[in-house]
């Protein structure tokens, strides 16, 4: 059984690790193609991506997207939740349930829609165009992470304060956001994570600015390049290292 | 302070998200279902981008090729996950689970449309498996892997196994021991215990993964196009085509919309059966 279980994790382990190895194995190929024989190591595809202008500010515009975007949407998703958990409006069920529609809805889909409806107001292709459909689609999950986040024990700190004089603004900034900073944490850095990778959105609504996925995709039409996968292998390398900051930050024991 | 004032403040706090949801995903949906009833080059009101979609071989292929192909990945997925979670969980020692579990879902990290093209690496008709292959000996010509439905799905399912073994690993971990415990006093074999009593406590968990599984994979664009190629479209693949190549906006939102209606239909379908689980 303990033998069988082995060979099982091992056999999935090189499933899911085959890709990736060969897309950083061949990103330091030497010669023209990615595929068999390996004639490495060499650095060049790395020098072709870092002096490919397309591609760094396909990197400088997505990071500018990802950054801009979750802030709006961690603010829009805070300010929301906590209007809906500590006040009672009506139709609070109804317009709770309009703000996570999102999460059900397809990119592509999303996208189209965003696609038709700019190109009736006359909104052009743009960055920015891009950004709004990013924030469309993290406002639900920021949302979602702040609310279930939201405990009557805040509540009671938030009412101490107030009796204490604090306005509702300095409620919110000096009280409540310090409070929900690991929620707070939480949803900007998946928001960073779900713009940073998204393709369809971006590859529909920006024309000549554009995005890395986009950019990425239209390397692909070279078709198997080394390049690609330098690309490819810098993405993953930054991935890990938020991935490996965000385990640290979140996770991290705190005192009581 | 009063009440007006109170349900004021929360106006305000809330007003932001909901406007941004009304004006940038109620409308543009709506928009999107009005185009859809004026069909390009026609004259007014229209259901023919509807009626094309039945009346057109083609285009209801794409429908029944989304609908296999993510019923292959949801089924594959969580049949290969599940044992791997299992393991993960409970052979694992306690000590190494998190960085197990860590690994197993690290190329999650890359990319997404560097996942698919990574897969074309090894898949290619020069690519690691082919070559490897031609040179053991085993094969004399290299075959065709890539721009195939099977190579969609492997892509597919490398990643819809990471997601499904967090899920259901999350799902084994919350299990109480005791249920396992209870079982073998009853006498029940390692196996009888599993089948009746720990498969079922997990079903739910597993429904959502795999219903999960189904909305991601059907909407997908990216693995058909980069994996499986122009030979045999999926739906997003002729949503894409319709915008592309032949810029008819009104048929790709008609296609968008009866997408998202099938989606619709497999919620419901999950949702009831999901209850009848619960209860």
């Amino acid at each position: 059984m303990r033998a069988l279980s082995t060979l099982y994790a091992a056999l999935l382990y090189g499933f899911i690790f085959l890709p990736v190895a060969v897309l950083v194995l061949f990103s330091f190929q030497g010669t023209l193609f990615p595929i068999p024989p390996f004639n490495g190591p060499s650095l060049r595809w790395y020098d072709a991506v870092l002096s490919d202008a397309r591609l760094t500010s396909g990197l400088f515009n997505s990071i500018l997207v990802a950054v801009i975007t979750s802030a709006i949407a961690t603010l829009l998703g805070f300010l929301s939740a906590w209007g809906f958990t500590r006040f009672h409006l009506p139709a609070s069920a109804l317009l709770r349930g309009l703000i996570t529609l999102p999460l059900t809805v397809s990119y592509l889909i999303i996208g189209m829609g965003l696609l038709i409806f700019f190109n009736w107001i006359g909104l052009p292709k743009s960055l920015i165009a891009a950004g709004i459909g990013h924030v469309v689609i993290n406002l639900p999950l920021c949302f979602a992470i702040i609310y279930s986040q939201m405990g009557e024990h805040q509540a009671n700190i938030e009412r101490a304060a107030r009796d204490l004089g604090a306005g509702e603004l300095q409620v919110l900034t000096l009280i409540t956001a310090p409070m929900l900073w690991p929620a707070l944490f939480a949803s900007f850095f998946l928001s960073m994570t779900f713009s940073w990778d998204e393709f369809v959105i971006a590859f529909l609504l920006t024309r000549f600015d554009t995005t890395l996925p986009v950019e990425i995709w239209n390397l692909l039409r070279a078709g198997l390049n080394p390049k690609t996968n330098a690309v490819g292998a810098l993405v993953f390398g930054v991935s890990i290292i938020l991935a490996i900051v965000f385990e640290l930050v979140a996770f991290r024991k705190r005192p009581a | 302070m009063s009440v007006s004032t109170n349900t004021r403040v929360g106006w305000a706090s809330v007003t932001p998200a909901v406007l941004w949801t009304l004006v940038f995903f109620a409308v543009p949906f709506m928009a999107m279902a009005v185009a859809s009833l004026y069909p390009k080059g026609g004259d007014g009101l229209s259901l023919a981008n509807y009626t094309q979609f039945f009346a057109n071989p083609a285009y209801w292929r794409a429908l029944t090729n989304s609908l296999e192909v993510t019923a292959i990945v949801t089924v594959v997925s969580v049949l290969l996950a599940y044992p791997f979670a299992w393991i993960l969980a409970f052979v694992v020692p306690e000590r190494w689970q998190r960085l197990a579990l860590m690994l197993a879902v690290l190329p999650f990290w890359t990319s997404y449309v560097v996942r698919s093209y990574s897969w074309l690496l090894v898949l290619a008709e020069k690519g690691v498996i082919n070559t490897t292959l031609v040179n053991a000996g085993l094969l004399a010509e290299p075959v065709q892997l890539a721009n195939t439905r099977g190579a969609a799905v492997i892509g597919f399912v490398h990643f819809f196994v990471m997601l499904l073994t967090l899920t259901i690993y999350a799902n084994l971990k919350q299990l109480s021991p005791n249920y396992a415990k209870a079982a073998a006093d009853l006498g029940a074999s390692p196996f009888q215990s599993f089948i009746h009593v720990i498969l079922p406590l997990t079903l739910p968990g597993i429904m959502v993964g795999a219903f999960l599984t189904f909305v991601l994979a059907i909407g997908d664009y990216i693995t058909p196009q980069i994996l499986g190629g122009n030979n045999e479209l999926l739906m997003p693949q002729l949503i894409m085509m319709q915008i592309g190549r032949r810029g008819d906006f009104a048929s790709a939102s008609a296609l968008s919309i009866i997408l998202m209606a099938v989606v619709t239909v497999a919620y419901l379908a999950c949702a009831k059966w999901l209850k009848i689980e619960r209860a």
